[in-house]
């Protein structure tokens, strides 16, 4: 896919700056997110990415700066603001209840309730309803899952970072931030979940990607946002540039003036 | 391993349903008394207040926590409403409520301690064990409280289908199995209980409260030990300010025994009511064997155990 620099700005931040008593762990940074499009972050420890994903995704609040959401300035207090606002996060350590269906952690904290009183007053879910729409999610996605009645423990690792994934595909209106979604797994497993999250993108969701694995960004991002001091070092271009220059750029070792500009996103 | 997992029905109520069977079959081949409708009857009624004490036990162990002081609150309770009546002659159904209203509170407490100061459960309900019994003894001053109206221990009653007597406590036990039943299976709270003891750190992510979904566990926890006080009066028609010993430890008994995981966010209620039953049926037919009830204690201490082992060596099964 083609950088198409006229795709509307689905999310935009401009000079975040947070500190945490003596140490600046943001220091001006920018960020911008174009329809359709997966945004890779990638930096060293310490440049400053982290601390940009917890600004937009709700869980710290920036000192100093702004976040636009669809053009609109917004100010989360919590991830469940930003879950509001159609932000949905998929972390890297599985966030999953074991011992429930894939189907109930699909809709866990949202479950779907029965229509009338018994929904409202007496709180009951509609089980069935559940069932059917996490087939068709599922289905949608190509998730090669069987049976939504089993047990996410009876998964791989793979299996249920698919279905974490897909749970806030399902739910997010504007953006998917994905927060190192390959760390914990092995090749193939990993690739499953690479295979997904193109998937996501198709379907039209921006995606924000976190990762340390280059090979898996270079494979996947559209654009790949590098952090570095807890600023915006450069946006680049997968296609144009390579890896090396790329982590050179990320570490310090080669400026971005030094890059060529057709690199630049 | 898996495929063997996903045909069977899950061993949470399975294991303890085959183990009830097993001891029930042993009893009957042991006395000839156990085996009849009027005993099984007698163990319904003996398990009544200690199953009832066990529900709210197992919603607590299902969010990995545990409480030691419910027996203790539950004899709180029953002295609460006794005396409230007998020293000002409140109504029945006021007194009542006080006395739920007072192990509700120390169910509240428990969770205030469990979420807002994040101790663990497990040293919370311990003092709470000693504060409860404490406030139990001295509001009674050791005393039990015999001047009880019929209003109180009408659940004593008992009605009669062919030749046996069943309480109706024992029905109400029953009732609040059938509902917590449905609750913790249909409902979004009830789901958010199993959500919370499997993942706390999943829930809260998806965005469910956890410490409301817990404060409101241990509380309605106090709920059910206030009805389990009522049906102890009902049952000795009296306050009973050294009741609940016993009670206190089987109803962890009886919740581990019916396949709740320590560990939290599996299990299933009815298994604590099977649990319960194998508690009762344990002690009721040791007593027809003419054991000792030294030797009845020592039994449910290793049947704990035992269950313990069965349940972690299930949970290595599924990692």
């Amino acid at each position: 896919m083609s950088i198409d620099t006229n795709a509307p700005l689905v999310m935009k931040a401009t000079g975040l700056t947070k500190r945490y008593g003596q140490v600046t762990a943001l220091d001006g940074a920018d960020f911008e997110l174009r329809a359709g499009e997966i945004m890779a972050v990638i930096g060293d420890n310490g440049a400053g990415k982290s601390s940009l994903i917890k600004c937009l995704s709700g869980a710290t609040i920036p000192d100093e700066g702004e976040i636009f959401l669809d053009g609109k300035v917004i100010h989360f207090k919590s991830p469940i603001d930003a879950r509001r606002a159609g932000i949905e996060t998929v972390y890297q350590d599985l966030a999953v209840a074991p011992a429930m269906t894939i189907a109930e952690n699909l809709f866990l904290g949202r479950e779907i309730r029965r229509p009338g009183v018994l929904g409202s007053v007496f709180q009951m879910i509609d089980k069935k309803k559940m069932l059917e729409e996490s087939i068709s999610r599922m289905n949608d996605l190509k998730v090669g899952i069987r049976s939504m009645t089993q047990a996410v423990e009876t998964l791989s690792g793979g299996q249920r970072q698919c279905v974490a994934v897909a749970r806030a595909a399902a739910f997010a209106q504007h953006v998917v931030i994905m927060d190192e979604p390959t760390a914990a797994l092995g090749v193939k497993e990993g690739n499953m979940v690479l295979e997904l999250i193109r998937r996501v993108r198709d379907k039209g969701l921006p995606v924000i990607l976190i990762s340390h694995n280059m090979p898996h960004v270079f494979e996947i991002a559209d654009r790949i946002h590098i952090a570095r001091l807890g600023k915006r070092a450069a946006v680049v271009n997968p296609k144009k540039i390579s890896m090396s220059d790329t982590v050179a750029v990320m570490t310090g070792a080669k400026s971005v003036e030094e890059l060529p500009p057709e690199v630049l996103a | 391993m898996n495929a063997i997992k996903t045909k069977l029905p899950p061993m949470g109520t399975l294991g303890p349903f085959i183990a009830l069977l097993c001891a029930c079959a042993f009893f009957a081949s042991q006395s000839d008394r156990f085996l009849t409708l009027q005993n099984f009857s007698l163990i319904l009624q003996q398990v009544m207040v200690v199953g009832t004490i066990a529900i709210g036990q197992t919603l607590i162990i299902l969010t990995a926590g545990i409480d030691l002081s419910c027996g203790m609150i539950m004899a709180l309770g029953s002295i609460v409403m006794t005396k409230m009546a007998a020293d000002f002659g409140l109504s029945a159904p006021v007194a009542i409520t006080l006395g739920i209203a007072v192990t509700t509170l120390f169910g509240l407490a428990n969770g205030l301690l469990v979420t807002k100061a994040k101790l663990p459960p497990f040293i919370v309900t311990l003092g709470m064990l000693n504060i409860a019994f404490a406030i139990t003894q001295l509001y009674s001053g050791s005393q039990t409280v015999t001047d009880v109206s019929a209003g109180m221990t009408w659940l004593g009653n008992s009605f009669r289908i062919g030749q046996t007597n069943i309480l109706y406590g024992v029905v109400l036990m029953l009732a609040l199995y059938l509902i917590t039943w449905l609750f913790l299976r249909e409902t979004a709270p009830g789901r958010h209980i199993y959500a919370v003891g499997n993942s706390p750190e999943a829930s809260r992510l998806t965005g469910i409260s956890t410490d409301k979904v817990l404060l409101g566990v241990y509380a309605l926890a106090g709920v059910f030990y206030g009805i389990a006080s009522l049906l102890s009066v009902a049952r000795i028609g009296a306050g009973d300010p050294n009741a609940g010993q016993t009670e206190n430890l089987d109803a962890i008994t009886a919740v581990v025994l019916g396949g709740t995981s320590l560990f939290g966010g599996r299990g299933i209620i009815i298994g604590t009511l099977i649990g319960a039953l194998i508690v009762g049926v344990f002690r009721n037919g040791l007593t027809l064997m003419g054991v000792s009830s030294v030797y009845q204690i020592l039994v449910t201490g290793i049947l704990v155990i035992l269950a313990v082992l069965t349940d972690q060596m299930s949970r290595k099964g599924v990692r």
